[in-house]
């Protein structure tokens, strides 16, 4: 038996990994263990690695128990829950040493004891569960609740919390509640009569986690999209974007719907297929509304052509991204960050579109308020790209916060009275020499009338097949993206900057990057950061790249798409830039880019100074 | 090109509309289709149709794919505004901007290329939406702008202008509207002023989303001799079933129709469009009666020409199923569309 003596380097300080069947209900048991360890004021994140299919397929859930507030996975798994036959060789080789398996010892498995370096903690659960409850589904779901309550009792949660997380759940289902605290109190009571618990690996109450909250950034997206005054959505199911629309249409059934009459202050069509969902945004953002759209990369892909159409005739466009991995169909319920490149440079022709990066759902939220602010500003499409880690997982993120004094930047929309004044309306000419032009809205005024094409047109918005009149838009065009960095969120910087080494980076890399950090900095190597909020970049990214002798860039995708984009748009020096990068498919960890730090500037003798 | 440019100058006698105006307000730029296209004949149907229903030019939205007819749209009622959008994909454009503002009249101008082949999907879709706009398809069998291959409407044993037979049987967008439920469908001949104006009126006014298929020669590609959509085939093979006469509700008293003979259909807005049934065994109203009609005269090369088949009386108007508030969205005022900072404060809890 393992020394259960509390290691106070383990307590609130581990990962717990579970490891079910997909469609089982596993799901709620783990948020289950995870909400109460949050609500025990201890910081936490959890990561869902689920397959490609409803019901069969293997699936895992990861709960990191982080004293330290850290918001990336970490590369190290100290209990495995393992409550799937299938894999429990694959689970239990990737159990750290030291570790812990739980497991079902309805079936006793000696085989499972031969790894030497870990405990095995086996718990009837199947015999507890048929003993106490009928019914083939009910028994499934509740053996779910049952590890929940060994797991509570292993690692010491407050049964008291969570408790009354299956009140709040089941309130209104005194038949639901009871079974459910029953399954608990089953695995929670035969570890307290026969097993030694709590294990070192414990939690205990902290203050840390007041004033935040658990969200994914889907729902912090369709959040924003609500507080922006959106009130066209249009999309197509995708994997993993879907939530974000569904988050949408849950807030808008609550704050949208008209009491009294029931008329709803929105409209949401699912489209018959991505270019269809981008052209109804397209449609409704021309008509003056407030449009999104969310979708993956394969929507994007199909989305091309009215990209491009958006981007030429400036029509307000606000894409969702929600990145999962490619190429093709790839691997859809993994994470990636591989359609940067796509989505800077997506259609034919010169063209370039403004893209955001939110690190974690609570940018999620503000950034959808700014895409909207953006796209109206500079008559455009903006891409917000997150990521399926971002998108579909609960972070811990500091309340999210609103200003009733916000108003909407509609941008320059010309009104019935404005029309009145001038002498003749043209769509496309640069009367304030900022290379944003005036629009109007259709059903205002036949003087604000214009044609919209993605035809070669002129500033009158006449067609044309003149050079210098194409030209004159075209330039433009350009003019107005390069100045367009005023209207974007600006970078974070962390460091002193002075430091040689720096790291720039985006999106959900975030947290891997903080942690590690404050690893090399235990390890006296002292690196600055810059996380890219925004595309095009500004003078501090310029600046940022410039001051540095060593850049390492990281990134989520095989092909340093981050790199590539900063080689391209900035004057920074290919021969400075070292990439980082991770697609598996899992979200990033600290670890290997520690360790692709240090293998540098091993390499680099001018470097080695630094890291002494 | 089929005209020169007119100057924007009325003389004071051209007869007025109730609002004041004259057609050549209607108008909108110089076509630059080629001579005796049939297209330009739709344009001005759509001029004379928007002028009788004393529409406001900045009611209308005009919306369109790519293409010789999808050019059109410029051509029209210029105090309006104009969405040419990419191929195939007008429906999306307007099914948006129709979501963002139920206020206006939507008029969507395909082709027979746009809509049946890159489009179909789009416009199958629009059609099972409800979308409340005028979907008008200029069909003529071929692609114009590239220069003469058959579309998708072309009819087994047409013969392309350099000698080429057709084998592939076409696809008809009346039947395919009708399997789709559309709710109102009509098919005419841009040669034939007289029928076409009251269509286009009726389908401006119908609440939901109404087709007009229009045979409309191309006299460039497809008006020689074993064409099945040149102006001599068209005019001697069309048959018209239906003439629908649109009245305006202030007209209403003046309008004398013989029971029995006519079917009065009763529009939303209090219009009216009188159907006079040229064959008595034809009911409009019926849906599958009207396919099985259609698809007999098909069979011997008739196209059947009228308001083929309408239901006023559906309720799958796309605003009416998602119960859309009746101000348009895009004027909804920002305070009633953010729920505010308390609804956030409060909101957070269910997040802990």
């Amino acid at each position: 038996m393992p020394n259960l003596v509390a290691d106070s380097n383990r307590i609130n300080d581990f990962v717990v990994k579970f490891s079910n069947v997909n469609g089982t209900g596993s799901a709620s048991a783990n948020s289950l263990i995870m909400k109460a360890i949050f609500r025990m004021g201890v910081p936490v994140t959890g990561k869902n690695y689920f397959p490609s299919n409803i019901q069969g397929l293997p699936t895992w859930y990861e709960i990191r128990v982080t004293r330290a507030g850290y918001a990336a996975r970490a590369s190290r798994v100290d209990i495995m829950v393992a409550m799937n036959a299938e894999t429990y060789s694959k689970d239990i080789r990737e159990l750290s040493s030291g570790g812990f398996l739980l497991y079902d010892s309805t079936w006793p498995r000696s085989a499972m004891l031969e790894r030497g370096d870990i405990t095995v903690v086996g718990v009837p659960l199947a015999r507890l569960v048929n003993e106490n409850f009928d019914g083939v589904r009910n028994r499934i779901l509740l053996k779910n609740i049952a590890y929940a309550g060994v797991l509570a009792a292993l690692i010491d949660v407050d049964l008291a919390v969570v408790s009354g997380l299956l009140t709040e759940s089941y309130g209104k289902k005194p038949k639901l509640l009871d079974s459910n605290t029953k399954a608990l109190r089953l695995g929670y009571d035969y570890v307290k009569q026969h097993l030694a618990s709590p294990l070192p690996l414990r939690v205990e109450h902290m203050d840390k986690t007041a004033g935040h909250i658990m969200i994914d950034g889907n729902t912090a997206a369709g959040l924003g999209c609500v507080y922006a005054g959106a009130t066209v959505g249009a999309w197509y199911p995708i994997t993993p974007s879907t939530s974000l629309m569904d988050a949408f249409k849950g807030f808008c059934d609550r704050y949208r719907v008209d009491v009294e009459s029931g008329e709803r202050n929105f409209a949401i069509l699912q489209a018959e297929d991505e270019l269809a969902a981008v052209g109804m945004v397209l449609g409704a953002s021309w008509n003056g509304a407030r449009a999104f759209t969310p979708t993956s990369g394969p929507g994007i892909s199909l989305m091309n052509e009215f990209v491009g159409l958006a981007y030429y005739a400036e029509v307000p466009c606000v894409i969702f991204d929600v990145q999962r991995v490619g190429p093709s169909t790839g691997m859809p319920t993994r994470t990636q960050q591989s359609d940067i490149m796509l989505c800077a440079y997506a259609s034919h022709g010169d063209t370039r579109h403004i893209l955001l990066f939110p690190a974690n759902p609570e940018e999620c939220f503000y950034m959808a308020v700014q895409a909207f602010d953006i796209a109206e500003r500079l008559q455009t499409p903006v891409f917000v790209l997150s990521d399926l880690d971002i998108g579909m997982n609960d972070w811990m993120c500091p309340d999210l916060k609103w200003d009733d004094a916000y108003r909407p930047d509609r941008g320059k929309i010309l009104s019935a009275e404005e029309l009145a004044k001038i002498e003749k309306y043209y769509r496309y000419v640069d009367r304030d020499d900022d290379a944003i032009t005036y629009r109007t809205l259709p059903g205002v005024s036949a003087k604000g009338a214009y044609f919209t094409r993605g035809s070669g047109h002129n500033q009158y918005g006449a067609y044309t097949e003149d050079s210098i009149e194409y030209q004159t838009v075209l330039d433009r065009l350009k003019r107005k993206f390069a100045n367009s960095t005023q209207y974007l969120p600006r970078p974070v910087v962390i460091g002193k900057g002075s430091n040689e080494v720096g790291i720039v980076s985006l999106g959900s890399c975030d947290g891997a990057i903080r942690e590690a950090l404050d690893i090399l900095g235990r390890q006296s190597i002292e690196v600055d950061y810059l996380r890219v909020k925004a595309f095009p970049f500004n003078s501090e990214v310029e600046f940022f790249l410039k001051s540095h002798a060593t850049i390492f860039v990281v990134e989520q995708n095989r092909d340093a798409q981050l790199k590539s984009l900063l080689t391209l748009e900035t004057a920074v020096e290919k021969s400075k830039l070292f990439s980082i990068l991770s697609y598996s498919g899992f979200p990033m960890s600290a670890q290997p880019i520690v360790d692709g730090i240090r293998e540098k500037l091993a390499e680099v003798p001018r470097l080695s100074a630094v890291s002494a | 090109m089929s005209y020169i440019n007119k100057p924007k100058v009325a003389h004071p006698s051209l007869p007025t509309n109730t609002l004041g105006l004259t057609r050549r307000q209607y108008e909108g730029s110089m076509s630059t289709l080629c001579a005796g296209c049939g297209h330009d004949s739709i344009t001005a149907a759509i001029v004379e149709a928007c002028w009788g229903l004393s529409m406001q030019p900045e009611q209308l939205v005009k919306l369109s794919g790519i293409g010789c007819s999808s050019k059109t749209t410029a051509y029209f009622v210029s105090g309006s505004h104009g969405f040419n959008s990419v191929h195939g994909r007008m429906p999306s454009i307007a099914s948006g901007a129709n979501a963002a503002n139920r206020g206006l009249t939507y008029i969507g101008v395909s082709g027979d290329g746009d809509s049946l082949s890159i489009g179909i999907g789009q416009l199958v879709h629009v059609i099972r939406r409800n979308v409340n706009m005028l979907y008008l398809i200029e069909n003529n069998g071929v692609y114009g702008l590239t220069k003469g291959q058959f579309s998708a409407s072309a009819d087994v044993g047409t013969k392309a202008k350099r000698g080429e037979v057709n084998a592939t049987p076409p696809i008809d967008p009346v039947l395919l509207a009708l399997s789709l439920g559309a709710t109102f469908v009509a098919r005419s001949f841009s040669g034939d002023k007289a029928q076409l104006v009251p269509l286009i009126q009726a389908g401006l006014r119908h609440n939901g989303f109404a087709l007009i298929d229009i045979l409309s020669p191309c006299v460039t590609f497809n008006d020689h001799e074993g064409s099945t959509k040149s102006y001599t085939f068209t005019r001697e093979n069309y048959h018209a079933v239906i003439e629908a006469d649109f009245v305006l509700p202030a007209e209403e008293i003046a309008v004398d129709y013989v029971a029995g003979e006519s079917i009065p259909v009763r529009l939303h807005d209090g219009s009216r469009v009188n159907l006079r049934k040229l064959d008595p065994s034809y009911d409009p109203t019926d849906r599958s009666a009207a396919y099985a009609y259609i698809e007999s005269k098909l069979k011997h090369h008739e196209y059947v020409t009228g308001l083929i088949h309408i239901n006023e009386n559906s309720a799958t108007e796309f605003h009416s199923l998602n119960h859309t508030a009746k101000t348009p969205l895009n004027s909804i005022p920002f305070e009633k569309l953010n729920p505010g900072r308390a609804a956030l404060d409060k909101l957070m809890g269910r997040y802990r």
